[in-house]
């Protein structure tokens, strides 16, 4: 697959501290793509550095096989979605989507076809005239996200896309996001600090830690192969036995096992059981366990094992 | 409860009653009665003040007066945007930069104003330089006119006008900004279309300061403008002088406040039906 979007050694460094350092990407056309990291990783810097917002200290952007650096804000076929949506608070829905449509070198003749088409596609359909205050967050969002569909730009940047919502909204909104990206075979750049909304939505995952990438590839890749100790945390719990890695839904808790601990609780989480039991070394450890195989009490005396293929080693790392 | 809040507006009260209230109504009662030999006012009540206000004379000045204070205005619109954007986006020095803007105010209006004299006049400094560089031979007429008086007001009253459009523009949420260029627009459509209607509040603010004040202004046309530029503050003020017509000067004054009181309302009463 060709890629549509490349960056190739781009840096952002500032006087004080290095806010992307040497970033690499290669993100395919149509691809629902992921910029995960903790917050001050260089996540949403790489992003306004595509969207132009801010220019690169090194490196080279490229769009479609030509470079992106040198052009402003407003000559580059990316949109973004902001985090805070960032509507014109002065203009009606209508107005918000229209604007980028009137910014047209030459005048678009189907203006109100291709308005009412993406209108209908966020479902905002009777809502055009309504102003951004009238709006819930989740139609703010939708109405951001047509602003930039209309334009149907090369790549779609979205920042954060769900944090501003109702956490009981979010996990909709998601499926919502995705179905949407499919339909309309943009090519979206997310960025998250969630893992969970990175793994269930995006096609491929770039993981970042201090300004660098520390791991691109598929959910399955990042979250069962991670390559490095902080992809490996960041993507969920892990427990550490020295420097072999094992998930908490792979631990196994039984009377006899290979590393003996002692159970400090065991705690009912509706799906399955967290057990939380202590090694001799003092090492606290986190398994979760079906709930049919609960019976286990503080103090018991355990042994948690796992399977061979369930292990992550990290040997190239130093600790 | 209800006897302390009247307890603790009670000075303010005190106040707008013998400071504002009380000196309007011996104002209106002044520009009522006839005019006194030696100044001052005499009896019989008379509304004969008021009919001479619609002397052309008058009217030519007031208008005069609109177009000085507009055109005034106007251009400390266009000197006081940029520095207030200036302002708004210089992070850390924005203090400093307020602090100069307001720093003016710490010396007398009066004195600022003969320091204009003093630059603009024949002999003055402007004038002196530029002959001494050969560029000129015969001093510019720059006191004395339409253009001197405005320059006064604008340097005057130009904190006025910063000082709102900050307050607007720095509260302006810089994403919109980012949004509108992502979305194609050029800077000066994001200007237009984006930043202007939304600093509106401040515009206004501004303008409104800035206009009322240069309306009533009576220093600045009687010191820059001389004899050939006189405003309306101009006429009130040698009512009460030289000419001894107390109760003409008084009708002026309430003429004015009534005029600007009527634009304000309307401007306001705009504003309010825009946000609904």
């Amino acid at each position: 697959m060709e890629s549509v979007l490349e960056l190739r050694e781009v840096s952002k460094h500032y006087p004080t501290h290095r806010a992307v350092d040497g970033v690499s990407l290669s993100i395919e056309r149509g691809a629902l793509y992921g910029l995960l990291g903790p917050s001050g990783c260089g996540k949403t810097t790489t992003l306004r550095l595509v969207a132009g917002f801010d220019s690169p200290t090194a490196g080279d952007i490229l769009l479609n096989g030509s470079s992106l650096v040198s052009l402003k804000p407003y000559e580059r076929n990316v949109n973004t979605v902001f985090q805070s949506y960032a509507l014109f608070p002065h203009m009606t829905v209508r107005g918000n989507i229209e604007f980028g449509l009137k910014q047209r070198k030459a005048p678009v003749n189907d203006l109100d076809a291709r308005v009412q088409r993406v209108v209908d596609l966020v479902q905002l359909t009777g809502k055009e005239l309504r102003m951004p205050a009238e709006l819930s967050g989740g139609e703010k969002q939708r109405v951001a996200l047509a602003r930039s569909l209309v334009l149907a730009p090369e790549v779609l940047l979205l920042d954060e896309p769900l944090s501003a919502l109702d956490p009981n909204l979010r996990k909709q909104v998601r499926s919502e996001l995705k179905a949407l990206q499919r339909r309309t075979g943009i090519t979206f750049v997310i960025v998250t600090h969630d893992q969970e909304e990175a793994l269930s939505m995006c096609d491929r995952i770039a993981v970042m830690h201090q300004g660098k990438v520390e791991q691109i590839g598929s959910p399955e890749d990042i979250y069962l192969r991670p390559r490095t100790r902080f992809v490996a945390e960041f993507l969920g719990a892990m427990n550490w036995f020295k420097d072999i890695g094992v998930r908490p839904e792979s631990t196994r808790v039984a009377k006899t096992g290979t590393v003996p601990a002692v159970v400090e609780s065991s705690m009912f989480l509706g799906n399955c059981v967290q057990v939380r039991a202590r090694t001799a070394d003092g090492v606290s450890l986190v398994a979760e366990i079906p709930r049919e195989e609960n019976h286990f009490k503080p103090g018991d005396s355990v042994g948690l094992s796992w399977n061979p293929a369930d292990e992550m080693r990290f040997p190239q790392e130093v600790n | 409860m209800q006897r302390l809040r009247a307890l603790f507006l009670a000075p303010a009260r005190a106040v707008n009653l013998f400071l504002f209230i009380a000196p309007m109504a011996i104002v209106l009662a002044y520009s009522l009665l006839s005019r006194g030999i030696y100044g001052g006012v005499e009896r019989p009540w008379t509304l004969e003040s008021y009919g001479r206000l619609f002397d052309p004379l008058y009217g030519g000045i007031l208008l005069r007066s609109f177009w000085i204070s507009g055109l005034s205005t106007l251009v400390c619109l266009v000197l006081g945007f940029p520095m207030a954007m200036f302002i708004a986006r210089s992070g850390a020095r924005r203090n400093l930069y307020l602090n100069l803007v307001i720093l003016p105010f710490w010396t007398s209006f009066l004195v600022r104003t003969y320091a204009w004299m003093f630059l603009l006049r024949d002999t003055g400094l402007i004038n002196t330089f530029l002959q001494w560089t050969g560029v000129i031979h015969e001093p510019l007429p720059l006191l004395y006119n339409d253009g001197a008086v405005i320059l006064g007001l604008v340097y005057g009253y130009l904190p006025f006008m910063v000082l709102p459009l900050y307050t607007t523009l720095e509260k302006l949420d810089k994403s919109l900004l980012e949004a509108s260029a992502d979305l194609g627009a050029k800077p000066w459509v994001t200007l237009t279309r984006v930043v202007i209607p939304l600093s509106a509040p401040g515009i206004r603010a501004g303008s409104i300061l800035v206009f009322i004040t240069c309306l009533g202004a009576y220093l600045t046309p009687d010191l820059l403008g001389g004899s050939k530029t006189v405003m309306i503050g101009n006429v009130i003020q040698n009512q009460f002088t030289s000419a001894r017509d107390w109760p003409f000067g008084a009708a002026a004054s309430l003429a004015l406040m009534a005029l600007v009181m009527v634009l304000l309302i309307v401007i306001l009463r705009r504003d309010k039906e825009q946000l609904l």
